[in-house]
């Protein structure tokens, strides 16, 4: 039965998904056609596991809104590996993980250890890494050229890029991760009630500090995909991908009061977004308009969570639990 | 019982609601004008949707209420309360971060252009709470910070400020100590002189002795009986509750084959609450703390777990047949490991994840071991495992995979014991294991816990029952200003002594006898 349920929203979001393909299909010419699929295939992984990260933040009820920058810091650290230390490309993709897990780690540890709200902590560490990539770069974008662009070019007769296949790797075993393990099972608990989870003899500040170092580790794999797509470094890289990204995990129906969400449907709601995106544009919509009809689509995806988890105590508990600062022994 | 009800007050006439299924079926009542009538019936009997059909939180599908002759149909609580119906709800409604002033004057602060006039509200506050006898409390303090007991007779206090002509309370006692319910029964008697008609829904036989003029039985929604209060037995009540005739009561007897001390607590010391409280309990004991509300039982029990920081003192462990050196668990975590278990005061919110599953409720405390290598879990093991639990505890259920919030009181807090039955606990601490609970699933609490101990596990448990703890402990320990201050056994215990015990460490200025 349960399964059942999950299943009727897979459906409804590819539903709506198929519905915007159609409607861009029928509004433009050349939408239809594989060229069109296979560039939406390859702008998508860098949105795509960042996204899977941030269904696990707002999972365990956090949020992270530093992955925009630490996707930029990562992917300055990346360029600088490759053009100013020459370093061979596996050796600069390890660093450019490592600067994403150290970020995210330090988000987590600061905001679980020392009970801070993780909207201010990674607020911080929005500033910080943004900083940080510039200080990296000396403000300068490096051109890296083809030697990165692997990554992001169409597999031969498959018509998809390598990229494309580790994201939707990724959304795979983040699925797998957060309904089949115990890691996940601990996860929903922690989301649903921390105190119960934790007086139930389980220990939840770990599994947050590590949900929160696991974004790290793929909003880095993130900036690998972005600077292979480009084929260059810029420290401006990443600007509102935060926004984005939990727009996509909201939109696939993941709860930000914790407890309820889906990896697939965020893929699903990356889908929507993407497509949104480029749907517009194809159909001639001014870049304003565009954020128009992006934003409405975001705040009636919002609606319909609140809606259903009213009982909850809905939107309005959001808005509590981030800006809580006085915390009473929990 | 027309000579205590002459004119109807409030009339209720057929009121029907349901549901997946009927809760309340052409279910009549009266009240009259000053009178105390009594609701009683198991849990899901209906007579909270009634309670809340009264004051405006649901609407009824059929029939009617009358109010002083006139239509009564108020489609929200400031409806209801417009017309001076006014609730006190069971669950704790207090707004944590605000103040309790502010709590208590929420609709209704006094301000002057628009800016709260806060020592006129404190000082409006002060006298609401020496109304309810707590007039020595910090009314500036967040209600967050008051315990259970204290924020319910915040609530009280509330209603009472309230110009009200009837006044719903829903099972007022079951976080409240004996004077703090003598207390309550004052106010109640005073606004009976003023004409104020009160439904009292409840679980306590001894209250609505006291207390009530008229009793309605309900049953599956529809009325059983209504009589005075005073010529009904608690048997044949709950018989009525029930629908059949419950087995009497069985005490415990004499005291089983005891093992050794499976738990020491030596001078615990932590936070403000407790303040060095030394007992034990051995293999095969119920033993009962009891002790007045904020004397520190719940913060003893959440401090032995590990749950809060313990500033001195520690606890002595026997785990397979060794007893471990004096320690201080660092988390409830550490606890569990070493085989202690919580069933916590508040099951909502310390308890279950509401929203999940009897499966992933049960089994939370054992999601390592039903799992297969590698931590995939295994989720045909855990069916098993949940099922088996909730047959053992009789958790009435459409399926394990049913979530908790849709159970009732009682079967929620069995899901909560069947998470450590599945562990093979060793020590059990239960904070209120019956708050809230109707008689029946009351005696199957009981039961379970009489087995457990049987079982050769020691059990700690708090209550403010003391009937409760008298019938299922070995021993009680009374808990008075954090500390234990006696220590009674089946042939020494009377209700006098023990609540002389409970007063004892507030007799002399016992906040700074350190």
């Amino acid at each position: 039965m349960h399964g059942n349920r999950i299943r009727s929203e897979y459906l409804a979001l590819f539903l709506v998904w198929a519905a915007l393909v159609l409607l861009f299909g029928m509004l433009s010419e050349n939408f239809f056609s594989l060229r069109m699929f296979g560039a939406l295939a390859n702008r998508i992984p860098p949105l795509t596991v960042v996204a899977v990260g941030m269904t696990f933040v707002l999972i365990i009820g956090g949020i992270d809104l530093s992955v925009g920058s630490v996707l930029g810091l990562s992917g300055a650290v990346l360029g600088v590996a490759l053009v100013d230390w020459q370093w061979p490309f596996p050796f600069a993709a390890l660093l450019a993980l490592g600067t994403g897990l150290f970020a995210g780690w330090t988000t987590g540890t600061v905001s679980v250890r020392l009970g801070m709200p993780s909207f201010i902590v990674s607020l911080g560490m929005l500033e910080i890494a943004r900083g940080l990539a510039f200080l990296t770069t000396d403000s300068q974008t490096k051109y890296i050229g083809p030697s990165v662009e692997g990554l992001a070019r169409p597999l031969s007769g498959l018509g998809l890029s390598p990229a494309f296949l580790i994201a939707l790797g990724s959304v795979v075993a983040g699925q797998f991760l957060l309904t089949r393990t115990v890691f996940g099972r601990y996860l929903i608990a922690i989301g649903t009630n921390e105190a119960a989870t934790r007086l139930a003899g389980i220990a939840t500040l770990r599994p947050k500090i590590i949900v929160f170092a696991l974004m790290g580790v793929l909003t880095g794999l993130g900036a690998i995909f972005h600077v292979s797509r480009l084929g260059s470094s810029d420290p401006n890289a990443g600007l509102g991908l935060e926004l984005s990204a939990i727009a996509a995990v909201v939109i696939g129906g993941t709860s930000l009061m914790g407890g309820r969400g889906s990896v697939v449907n965020t893929f699903f709601g990356v889908l929507i977004i993407a497509t949104l995106e480029s749907g517009l544009a194809q159909a001639g919509a001014s870049e304003p308009v565009k954020r128009v009809v992006t934003g409405v689509v975001i705040v009636a995806a919002v609606m319909i969570d609140a809606w259903r988890s009213r009982w909850r105590g809905g939107f309005l508990a959001l808005f509590r639990r981030h800006f809580r600062m006085g915390k009473f022994n929990p | 019982m027309e000579a205590v009800a002459p004119i109807p007050h409030l009339q209720a006439r057929r009121i029907g609601k349901a549901y997946a299924a009927p809760v309340l079926v052409d279910f009549d009542f009266d009240l009259a004008p000053g009178e105390v009538h009594a609701l009683v019936g198991s849990n899901g009997a209906g007579k909270s949707t009634f309670a809340h059909i009264l004051a405006g939180l649901v609407q009824p599908d059929s029939g009617t209420v009358l109010l002083d002759g006139r239509p009564h149909a108020p489609r929200t609580l400031a409806d209801a309360q417009a017309r001076g119906v006014v609730l006190v709800q069971q669950e704790l409604n207090l707004l944590p971060t605000l103040s309790v002033a502010e709590n208590l004057f929420l609709d209704c602060l006094p301000q002057r252009f628009g800016a709260v006039q806060f020592a006129a509200l404190h000082a409006q506050a002060r006298v609401a709470m020496q109304r309810v006898g707590l007039g020595w409390l910090d009314v500036t303090a967040p209600a967050g910070a008051l315990g259970v007991g204290q924020r319910q007779m915040v609530e009280i206090a509330r209603a009472l400020t309230r110009q009200c002509s009837v006044l719903i309370l829903d099972e007022p006692t079951a976080a409240l100590t004996e004077p703090e319910i003598a207390r309550l029964f004052e106010n109640i008697r005073q606004l009976q002189t003023g004409g104020v008609g009160v439904i009292y829904v409840s679980h306590r036989m001894d209250d609505i002795r006291r207390i009530a003029d008229r009793v309605t039985v309900v049953r599956d929604g529809r009325r059983v009986t209504t009589r005075a209060a005073g010529t009904a037995t608690v048997d044949q009540l709950v018989g009525e509750m029930v629908g059949h005739a419950l087995p009497p009561r069985a005490a415990r007897g004499s005291v089983g084959a005891l093992g050794a001390v499976a738990l020491e607590v030596s001078d615990l010391v932590a936070g403000d609450r407790v303040r060095g409280a030394s007992f034990s309990v051995q293999e095969g004991e119920i033993l009962g703390l009891a002790g007045l509300i904020g004397s520190g039982r719940t913060e003893t029990l959440r401090a032995i777990f590990g749950a809060d920081p313990v500033t001195g003192g520690g606890v002595r462990l026997r785990d397979s047949g060794q007893t471990r050196p004096l320690q201080r668990f660092p988390s409830p975590a550490a606890a569990v490991a070493q085989g202690l278990g919580l069933v916590p005061e508040d099951r909502t919110h310390d308890g279950l994840l509401l929203p999940l599953s009897i499966r992933v409720n049960a089994t939370l405390a054992t999601v390592p071991a039903q799992a297969g290598r590698l931590g995939w879990l295994e989720r045909s093991r855990e069916l098993v495992a949940a099922e088996q639990a909730c047959n053992r505890l009789a958790v009435r259920r459409d399926s394990v995979e049913q979530a908790v919030s849709a159970l009732s009181g009682g079967n929620q807090q069995k899901v909560v014991i069947a998470r450590w039955l599945a562990r093979d606990c060793s020590v059990l601490l239960f904070d209120e294991p019956t708050r809230g609970i109707d008689v029946s699933a009351k005696e199957t609490i009981y039961a379970i816990l009489r087995a457990l101990v049987a079982e050769g596990r020691a059990l700690v448990v708090v209550s403010s029952d003391l009937a409760e703890l008298m019938t299922l402990c070995d021993r009680i320990a009374v808990m008075s200003a954090g500390r234990i201050a006696a220590e009674f056994t089946p042939d020494a215990w009377s209700e006098e002594a023990i609540t002389r015990a409970a007063f004892s460490g507030y007799l002399y200025d016992s906040t700074d006898a350190r």
